[in-house]
């Protein structure tokens, strides 16, 4: 669904990486790994047509990125569904209405009223539905962001660390959504340093290992 | 073409129906909101007088023209033993020029009467030699001045056609330019209400580039975010001018009588039917506002990207 063929990607000075190639089929679940700057949360935004590659090919579900206008990327995105990793909200409108955002932006409001009621009580956000984004934790904002990105149920869910700030049963609760909705045949990419995190997972799904360093991506190995 | 015109109702209807979702993502600016009323308000009002303006100078050259274009006056000027014989020949070429309806010698007592407020009504008209008046009342078509001129030359010596264009024209010209003025001054309104328009849209599409960012993220197209900023403008511009409207036209109402000055100025106001047309400034300016935001945010999201 989306596919990065030999890739090349710079912000102005030296290659951030180059020659990366990935593909995010239905059902796969991938993990990223890697140092703080490799270009992880780069490579994600290259996924979801935010940067463009400096050379090589980025297809979003079959159209090169390089030749889509606004609209059509715009349309990619109501099918990916991104945890960012500075959670950005609008911060003048309630949690709930920023969860539904997706739906509304895509002029689909109001078929999700249950959805909307579930997922914020699977993430633990029941509560704090009514108040503003500014009014909470790191955590309780990126479970927020979370259940923004697959309030759509969306083809490809890409996570740019989404436990960074949540305890480890909270963590759980959210894997195992992410794990439901790939079982459900989503395509789904966590860039996480938690490695407990990838364990647990590999306990349940089959999932691929990335490690992203020096410029190249690499499988991790079966035993991290 | 066809297809933006298309687009552009669509999104007219979409506004009319209420977007209100679209209109929320973008946070209220209480302020500036209040500004672009104002203005819209302040805007409105003056377009009510200028349309006033064009409105009461067209009458006024429409009648003037056609008032002091039917009648005219002749003045005889002869020695008193000629004066009846140029009279009768002058009345005798009058009755055959093309063009004029009606000629009469104007009596002695009407003569006294258009005397009187100079010099009393006791004025002996008869013994004094002053000029005899004949008062021509020209057809639709009217007369063709300069040939009767020349034929009066040459058969009355002491007659001289007055046909008021010596003074009437500049009058007319006047009015008429009056008239150029006041649409131009409507237009220049307009584009001036679209000018403060464009800059408080864009101001507003620059303090909320996070807010963009956000939609875009969320797979928002350029329309939807258009729509929020253009549906609180156009709806800014309307209440506003629907305010300035209402208060300009009361202005106007509120002028002295036309007819107890009877001067220019006093004339300014509607007549008749003339009262719908200061109706249609709300409207206009919601349009105008709608195609300045539409344009603004269209352009500014294009740079934002
Ligand atoms: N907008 C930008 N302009 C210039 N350089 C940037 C920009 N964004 C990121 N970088 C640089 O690119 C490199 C990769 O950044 P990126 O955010 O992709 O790293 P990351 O792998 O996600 O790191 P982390 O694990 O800390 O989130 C960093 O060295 C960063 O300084
Ligand atoms: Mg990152």
């Amino acid at each position: 669904m989306i596919e990065l063929r030999n890739v090349a990607y710079s912000y102005g000075g030296a290659e951030l990486f180059s020659d990366l190639s990935l593909v995010l089929g239905p059902g796969s679940f991938h993990f990223l790994t890697g140092p703080s700057g490799a270009g992880k949360t780069t490579l994600l935004k290259l996924c979801y047509g935010e940067l463009t590659a400096s050379s090589g090919e980025v297809l979003l579900f079959g159209a090169d990125a390089r030749a889509m206008d606004r609209d059509m990327v715009a349309l990619a995105r109501q099918r990916i569904g991104v945890v960012h990793q500075d959670c950005q909200f609008l911060d003048h409108l309630p949690l709930a209405e920023n969860v539904a955002l997706p739906l509304t932006v895509a002029g689909r409001k109001g078929d999700a009223a249950q959805d909307l009621a579930d997922l914020l009580g699977w993430v633990g956000l029941t509560a704090q539905a009514g108040q503003l984004p500014p009014q909470l934790s790191g955590g309780e904002r990126q479970r927020a962001a979370l259940a923004r990105a697959v309030i759509m149920s969306p083809d490809v869910i890409l996570a740019d660390e989404p436990t960074g700030n949540i305890d480890w049963e909270m963590s759980q609760r959210l894997l195992t959504l992410l794990i439901e909705l790939n079982r459900m045949g989503k395509a789904v990419l966590v860039a996480t340093h938690d490695l407990n995190l990838i364990r647990a997972a590999k306990a349940q799904v089959q999932a691929r290992v990335l490690r992203l360093r020096g410029g190249r991506l690499q499988s991790a190995g079966v035993d991290l | 073409m066809r297809v933006r015109a298309g687009n552009t109702l669509g999104m007219a209807l979409s506004l009319v129906a209420g977007d209100k979702q679209a209109d929320r993502a973008v946070p209220p600016t209480g302020f500036t909101a209040q500004l672009t009323v104002f203005a819209a308000g302040a805007m409105a009002f003056l377009a009510v007088f200028a349309l006033a303006l064009s409105l009461a100078t067209g009458r006024l050259a429409d009648r003037w023209a056609a008032e002091l274009a039917r009648t005219s006056t002749l003045r005889i000027s002869a020695p008193a033993d000629q004066m009846a014989a140029q009279t009768q020949a002058a009345l005798r070429l009058l009755q055959t020029t093309p063009g004029v309806a009606e000629a009469r010698a104007l009596t002695a007592d009407e003569q006294r009467d258009l005397l009187e407020p100079w010099f009393g009504p006791d004025l002996p008209v008869e013994t004094l030699p002053i000029p005899q008046l004949i008062e021509i009342v020209e057809t639709g078509e009217g007369y063709d001045a300069i040939g009767l001129r020349a034929r009066l030359q040459a058969e009355v010596p002491g007659a001289l056609l007055d046909d008021h264009t010596r003074w009437r024209e500049p009058l007319v010209a006047a009015a008429g330019r009056l008239r150029v003025l006041g649409w131009l001054a409507i237009g220049l309104i307009a584009a001036a209400t679209a000018a403060m328009i464009t800059l408080a849209a864009q101001a507003a599409l620059s303090a909320n580039a996070q807010v963009i960012r956000v939609l875009r993220l969320v797979g928002a197209r350029d329309v939807y975010i258009a729509r929020a900023f253009v549906r609180r403008f156009t709806l800014r511009a309307l209440s506003g001018a629907a305010v300035g409207t209402v208060a300009g036209m009361l202005a106007v109402l509120l002028l002295p009588d036309a007819d107890v000055a009877g001067g220019f100025l006093t004339g300014l106001g509607f007549s008749g039917w003339h009262w719908v047309l200061p109706l249609l400034i709300p409207p206009l300016a919601a349009l105008v506002a709608f195609a300045a935001t539409r344009a603004a945010a269209l352009r500014s999201l294009k740079e934002q990207s």
